[in-house]
């Protein structure tokens, strides 16, 4: 019972610009060789291994590689080099096969605009070979639960974000696949369709349901995931449960210092206090992992005062993921 | 090959048709009818065209709404599909190799042509009045034409659809349809540019040429028209081509 999913040494270079990116980044006016210089490595060998049952995650920020990751398990992207399987199935070579045990929501909306709610619902059921009476039934059934039914017989055209948004993860769910795709599926959701989403989601997994996500809310992940994956420049730079990860960020707590004036003799004194961990300068910032936050602040201002600088700012913040994201690439999640 | 997906797919389309029958028809229906009113009535009547034109246009004009809503019921949803809904991922997503949507995509647009030619037919008729000599000696050379024809229309609805981008919907009309129609042997047989023969050898390349030659060769063989064994050996051609050029656009389009 359950299909995991795994990866081994994904890579991904794409060659053309993507379709929708506009006249200026196709490169219309370049010349055929330029054009052909084109290439960007999207990922970057990608190893993971999903087991059945589990909610994971992939978190990472804008263009590290979530999305073309699950382009290559779901068959719509063709992999550069490596392997992905559902299950027993190898995503490329057996596409049929791997597909039959999958739902798919993509992070861009691709309702189709011709059919009503309820159309897009009993359609989708009937490309998977389900029976007349079983489709409606299952369509009602979703309609209900992600509260659509009011608008069941509207184009789906006319909906809101948000209600398409519904209707795609419901459409997903609609032939009752073993392995879940969800690709940013809270965004546009309003925080209290989000923590119904977020019910639905524990629920699909109860019955034994693998289910992959990505997302940029750390809460989301936190709340939902068994094991989280944190992608960037198309590898995988961390990966555990989120708990496990939070407790590997040194300290945990971090301390976000903007002083006038930051010299290497400051960050060694700030290093060498009792309870920081690690000191990392940039610019004018000085970030600290340290095992407390809010009792340093005393001797922090001292430290500062004595060499001479002023201490603009300082943040504090606890144990998470956006820091542990900040660690390990010295970039905010949400830039 | 799982039919199941396939069928439910035709459906789709077909019921996204019925839904748009009426803007449907009209999109096909009019200008054709048009064409046949002014030169195959108003013309006519008025003594500047025989009376035998009619015979003559009606076969050019049934190719011509033939082809053109093959073309335009694959290309177009295509091109909206593939740039701006996104609506077909869910569909390349089924349980079946994405080829066969592809062919699902012909098949459909196929039906729609030979429905557009059979509303075609009698509504010339009526516009033409008396005097149309239509003759079906070789109905099933006919259908044989017909089918050909067809298949031309959708599969290169499936190759424009697949090739051409949302801003260069006006281009593909201007440039590659209108001249297809005005070079299409529709209103005048090819042996009436024997007087331009740089020209006539040129035609040879558009499509449309064997389209209507073809339906004249079956409907109206009064008229000098281009060998039928030539016609239906250039059709098939133009079919396996088109075809195998959709289906390689599809596929790039389909798989990043
Ligand atoms: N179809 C495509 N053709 C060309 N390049 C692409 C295509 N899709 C994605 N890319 C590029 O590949 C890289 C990874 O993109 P991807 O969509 O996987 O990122 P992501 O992690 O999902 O980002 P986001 O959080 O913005 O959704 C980016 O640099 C992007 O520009
Ligand atoms: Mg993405």
């Amino acid at each position: 019972m359950g299909i995991g999913v795994s990866t081994k040494d994904l890579r991904k270079i794409y060659t053309s610009p993507p379709p929708m990116a506009g006249p200026a980044a196709r490169g219309r006016m370049m010349g055929r060789k330029e054009r052909k210089k084109f290439e960007i490595v999207a990922l970057d060998g990608v190893s993971l291994e999903i087991s059945p049952g589990e909610v994971f995650g992939l978190l990472g920020p804008n263009g590290a590689g979530k999305s073309t990751t699950i382009g290559i398990l779901t068959t719509r992207v063709r992999p550069t080099g490596g392997e992905a399987r559902i299950g027993q199935f190898d995503v490329w070579r057996q596409q049929v096969e791997a597909k039959r045990l999958i739902g798919v929501v993509q992070q861009r909306p691709n309702l189709d605009f011709a059919l009503t709610a309820r159309e897009i619902l009993t359609f989708h059921g009937a490309y998977y070979g389900l029976p007349s009476a079983e489709r409606s039934h299952r369509a009602a059934e979703l309609l209900d639960k992600f509260q659509l039914t009011e608008r069941a017989n509207d184009v789906a055209r006319n909906f809101s974000g948000g209600m398409m948004q519904r209707l795609s993860i419901a459409r997903a769910m609609m032939h009752d696949p073993q392995v879940l795709f969800l690709d940013e599926p809270s965004t546009g959701l309003d925080p209290q369709t989000r923590l119904l989403l977020w019910e639905i989601v524990r629920e699909y997994n109860r019955i034994g349901k693998t289910i992959l996500l990505t997302t940029h809310n750390m809460e989301e992940a936190d709340a939902l995931c068994h094991r989280i994956a944190i992608i960037d420049h198309g590898r995988v730079i961390a990966l555990d449960a989120p708990a496990a990860l939070k407790a590997s960020i040194p300290g945990g707590y971090l301390l976000r210092l903007h002083v006038s004036r930051s010299t290497t003799e400051l960050v060694a004194r700030l290093e060498a206090m009792a309870g920081v961990r690690e000191a990392r300068q940039n610019g004018d910032r000085i970030d600290l992992y340290a095992d407390r936050g809010g009792p340093l602040i005393g001797p922090i201002a001292a430290a500062v005062a004595e060499s001479g600088t002023e201490l603009y700012d300082v943040h504090i913040s606890e144990p998470s993921l956006e820091n542990l994201f900040l660690h390990h690439t010295g970039r905010s999640l949400r830039q | 090959m799982n039919w199941k997906t396939f069928f439910a797919m035709l459906a789709r389309d077909a019921h996204v048709a019925r839904r748009n029958l009426v803007a449907l028809l009209l999109q096909t229906m009019l200008q054709p009818l048009l064409f046949v009113f002014i030169f195959g009535r108003v013309m006519t009547s008025s003594g500047l065209m025989p009376e035998n034109y009619k015979s003559m246009l009606l076969p050019g004009i049934i190719g011509m709404s033939m082809v053109f809503t093959g073309i335009q019921a694959v290309a177009m949803p295509l091109i909206a599909e593939f740039q701006f809904t996104h609506e077909i991922e869910d569909r390349l997503l089924a349980p079946m190799r994405i080829e066969w949507l592809a062919v699902e995509k012909v098949l459909a647009g196929m039906l729609q042509a030979l429905v557009a030619g059979g509303f075609v037919v009698p509504a010339s008729w009526l516009l033409l009045g008396k005097g149309v000599a239509l003759s079906l000696n070789q109905p099933l050379l006919f259908a044989g034409v017909l089918v050909l024809v067809a298949l031309f229309a959708s599969a290169g609805g499936l190759t424009l659809g697949c090739s051409v981008n949302q801003t260069q919907i006006g281009l593909m009309f201007s440039l590659l349809l209108a001249p297809m129609i005005s070079f299409g042997c529709i209103y005048y047989p090819w042996s009436a540019l024997s007087a331009f023969p740089v020209i006539q050898k040129l035609v040879l390349l558009n499509p449309l040429v064997y389209a209507s030659e073809g339906l004249r060769a079956t409907l109206a063989p009064q008229y000098g028209h281009i060998p039928l064994a030539v016609v239906m050996g250039a059709l098939l051609a133009i079919d396996a081509a088109l075809i195998a050029a959709g289906l390689r656009q599809f596929y790039q389009k389909a798989v990043s």
